[in-house]
């Protein structure tokens, strides 16, 4: 088999992977970027909204509001540390991507542009902010394009449409690198490396309707779990209030930042009843709640009365077309309706995913050795993970807008960072584990086996999995809803095994990456469905009619699922952040 | 609904071939979703995709003989048999896929990243409205390669001219009020094939799926030249 070496290895080359990689490769270290699909693919190009940082060019802002609003959008299961950390970073961050070319739309002072998203505010919950820098309605295009273009400036090696199987580790847990399959050839290859980031990014795909891509299937976390290592917060999903009806397609809550609000079939703008303060800029759990709420009680808009609808038309075309061109375009392709004319029909679409692979506020990946605090959280030396396949953990339950580019970008760049200094004094290749590179190739050769019997498809399985998780691990959760699904999903997994493909080429097999993929999802989707039957409250997105209150007292901790046994534990969350005081849970208000 | 779609597996066949396929139509479905329907049948077809919302730039097919992304093209504004080939004048590596690392090399030559001029500020490098406006149109390129592939001095020269999209790329950076390397880009860029192969066709304008004007670009180039050499 074909063998590689590296200084340091990144899988996935999205906002996370690539601002990582800028770090490595400019401190002229031998960086290997892998990813399954062309860079400038990467989920990231999708983001419309923006960034935040406390910038302060349209009115006041600090750092210090930005990071109360992020712990109380996290409904205080955030780890204070790295939420201070984030917001502090997020100034000199978005400075940077600016100076490396990033389209930041502009304010007439000739500044980077802030639009108002939801749960933001100054002074600690008073007036509505403006903390979210963005390009038009294209900021994740317009970041993941320019880092692109300076990792190809500095030389990054990119192993484009390489698919990564496994991780390699060795006894002691180290990890030496991965097994990937050229997608081209169906090669396999390995590739070495003294330190590893997994940037692998989100799995909305284990959900039927998303706003996720194709490709967002939690590779990198279910590679996680298949090493040993636990996921952590996975019962927190966040379903964004404004997808398309029935197509799942985002529409920025830049719209409702512009000053689109939300509308039932009476015509009433709802929100002001579930959020007086805050409206339609409430934080994505509660609007997402509320559209719901309003569906079940009948207010539903529609022949099926199944969606409700967002008013834009008010603001008039001039805005529109400046600020929100693509939300217009994707409206009248997929919605039928020009917005300056009509409201656009939206549903909660599953969108993010605030648990993962849980890290330090360094990125760098850590996991419990013990009971006692300092045991809670030991470092794997050499592995790190950033972007929306981590958890650092600064969305807690509940991720604001703008805040996951910036946590990708942030963390990313202070992986690489980190990876620097460990590549500095670990500079020799750990000797190789054949046992574990075996493993890895076991499952890639498992797809070889011809049909046999009564074959089942990736495909039918697949749906069957995205349905159930709709059905058991949506909006609103109850003990019964859950553990049903959670029994469900046992015995779905279990037919993986019967799954056989019909097509065993090897050159651009679509079919074998779909079903590694499908495995991915299996695994992170019982991650899911564990850890959420177990949360006996409400918090956040895990929102539960029968805990309808948060609880403190018992569940203010991070759940971490292991995948031997499906079994769970859990950690306290870490509520003192670096410099300023605490902020105590409080009952969360918009 | 009938398809026809291109078929190639080099590990089998010598030859590529049209295959058949029917489908019930369905209301709002895009191609990409026909397409995904045919892979429930036959799940050995190959071809790229991911976000279905025309910002990843992964589906660029040939679809009745002009290019374009499948997955924000109206099945039902097609005209049967909707014909499905891979984009035109690259190497095919198996059905709808094609190899594109030419047209990926062409925009790396044009230096695709921005070179400010140092020092840099601490904070953002200003730009006006205006200035930043100049980018419209040139920066939202999702690189899906429909307009280089649909142009037929790419066709005979791509290794030479650099194409629609890298030439798109380069009027990118010139248009950028923060870029400090004008003058060496254009200098580079003035020579008889890497721009000058452009014969005005716009065959590049007609294929882009985002609406961006190649052409114009090309154009601009071509003035910023004229001024600078006066
Ligand atoms: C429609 C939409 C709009 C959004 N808008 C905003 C916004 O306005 N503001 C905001 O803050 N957040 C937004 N988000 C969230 C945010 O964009 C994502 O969370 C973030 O971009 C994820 O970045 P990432 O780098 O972690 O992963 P991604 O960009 O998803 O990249 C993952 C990378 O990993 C690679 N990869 C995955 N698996 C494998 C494998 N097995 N082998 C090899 N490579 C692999 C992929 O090829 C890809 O390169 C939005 C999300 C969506 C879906
Ligand atoms: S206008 Fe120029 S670049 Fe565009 S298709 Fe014609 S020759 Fe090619
Ligand atoms: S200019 Fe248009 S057609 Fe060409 S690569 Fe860019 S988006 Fe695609
Ligand atoms: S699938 Fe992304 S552009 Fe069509």
């Amino acid at each position: 088999m074909k063998t590689v070496q590296f200084d340091a290895l990144i899988i996935g080359a999205g906002g996370a992977g690539m601002n990582a990689a800028l770090q490595l490769a400019d401190a002229q270290l031998q960086v290997a970027v892998v990813s399954k699909v062309f860079p400038t693919r990467s989920h990231t190009v999708a983001a419309q909204g923006g960034v935040n940082a406390a910038l302060g060019n349209v009115m006041a802002d600090k750092w210090h509001w930005h990071m109360f609003d992020t712990v109380k959008g996290s409904d205080y299961l955030g780890d204070q540390d790295a939420i201070e950390h984030m917001c502090r970073e997020a100034i000199p961050t978005v400075y940077e991507l600016e100076h490396n070319g990033v389209p930041f739309s502009r304010l007439d002072n000739g500044k980077i542009y802030q639009r108002p998203f939801g749960g933001q505010s100054q002074e600690f919950g008073g007036k509505q902010a403006a903390r979210t820098c963005a390009a038009a309605d294209r900021t994740g295009h317009a970041i993941l394009h320019s880092l692109y273009q300076q990792n190809i400036r500095a030389k990054t090696h990119f192993f484009d449409e390489y698919f990564a199987v496994d991780l390699i580790r060795d006894e002691e847990g180290f990890i030496l690198g991965v097994l990937a399959l050229e997608i081209a050839t169906g090669e396999p290859i390995l590739i070495e490396s003294k330190a590893t980031l997994i940037a692998t990014g989100g799995g909305g795909q284990v959900y039927r309707t998303t706003s996720n891509a194709h490709i967002n299937t939690g590779d990198g976390m279910a590679m996680a779990l298949r090493a040993g290592i636990p996921l952590q917060d996975m019962e927190f999903f966040q379903f964004h209030p404004t997808g398309i009806a029935g197509k799942g397609m985002l529409i920025t809550e830049g719209v409702r930042g512009e000053g689109g609000y939300l509308i039932n079939s009476e015509g009433e703008r709802f929100m002001e009843r579930y959020a007086s303060m805050a409206k339609d800029l409430a934080s994505r759990d509660v609007v997402s709640r509320a559209i719901v709420t309003e569906i079940n009680e009948g207010r539903g808009c529609g022949p099926n009365k199944d969606h409700v609808l967002l008013k834009v038309d008010h603001l008039g075309e001039e805005v529109v077309a400046k600020r929100l061109p693509s939300i217009r375009e994707s409206s009248r392709i997929f919605a039928g309706i020009d917005p300056v004319e009509e409201p656009i029909p939206v549903f909660p679409t599953a969108h993010y995913m605030m648990g993962g692979i849980p890290t330090d506020r360094f990125a760098r990946v850590v996991m419990p050795l013990g009971e006692e605090q300092d045991e809670q959280n030991a470092v794997i030396p050499g592995l790190y993970a950033a972007g929306e396949c981590a958890c650092a953990s600064v969305h807690g339950a509940n991720r604001l807008g703008g805040n996951s580019l910036l946590d990708i970008l942030v963390f990313g760049r202070l992986a690489g960072k980190d990876i620097i200094d460990y590549v500095k004094n670990n500079p020799e290749h750990r000797p190789l584990n054949q046992a574990s590179v075996d493993r890895a190739l076991y499952r890639l050769n498992r797809w070889e086996l011809p049909p046999e019997g009564e074959a089942l498809s990736v495909n039918e399985l697949r749906c069957e999995l995205q349905k159930l998780m709709e059905d058991h691990a949506g909006v609103f959760r109850s003990e019964e809803v859950m553990q049903k699904g959670v029994l469900k999903l046992q015995a779905l997994r279990k037919k993986l095994a019967q799954v056989r493909l019909q097509h065993r080429g090897k050159v651009f097999n679509t079919a074998r990456i779909e079903a590694l993929e499908l495995e991915n999802l299996f695994d992170i989707g019982m991650a899911i469905a564990v850890a959420a039957a177990n949360r006996k409250e409400s918090r956040g997105a895990h929102a539960r009619p029968d805990y309808p209150k948060r609880d403190d007292q018992n569940w203010m901790k991070h759940s971490l699922y292991f995948q031997q046994g499906d079994r769970l534990s859990y950690k306290a969350v870490r509520s003192t952040p670096l410099s300023v005081e605490s902020f105590p849970p409080k009952e969360r208000i918009y | 609904m009938l398809f026809r779609i291109y078929r190639f597996d080099p590990e089998t066949e010598q030859a590529s071939s049209m295959q058949e396929f029917e489908l019930p139509m369905q209301r709002g479905m895009m191609l990409r979703d026909a397409l995904l329907l045919i892979q429930e049948q036959d799940e050995s077809l190959a071809f790229r995709h991911s976000c279905g919302e025309g910002v990843c730039g992964s589906d660029g097919v040939n679809v009745n003989g002009s290019n374009t992304l499948a997955c924000i093209t109206r099945v039902a504004d097609l005209k049967e048999p909707i014909e499905v080939r891979p984009l035109p004048g690259r190497p095919v590596i198996r059905d709808l896929v094609v190899d594109m690392s030419q047209f990926y090399r062409q925009y790396e030559r044009v230096d695709p990243w921005l070179k400010p001029s140092e020092p840099l500020p601490e904070k953002e490098i200003l730009q006006s409205p205006a200035e930043n406006e100049k980018l419209e149109g040139l920066y939202e390129c999702i690189m899906c390669g429909c307009c280089s592939t649909a142009c037929p001095s790419f066709w005979w020269n791509p290794d030479k001219f650099l194409g629609p999209q890298a030439l798109l790329t380069a009027c990118r950076f010139l248009a950028d009020s923060r870029d400090g390397d004008k003058q060496a880009r254009l200098e580079y860029l003035d020579d008889a094939y890497k721009l000058f192969r452009c014969h005005t066709i716009m065959s590049c304008v007609e294929a882009c799926p985002k609406n961006l004007n190649p052409t114009k670009a090309i154009g601009q180039i071509k003035s910023l030249m004229l001024k600078d050499q006066s």
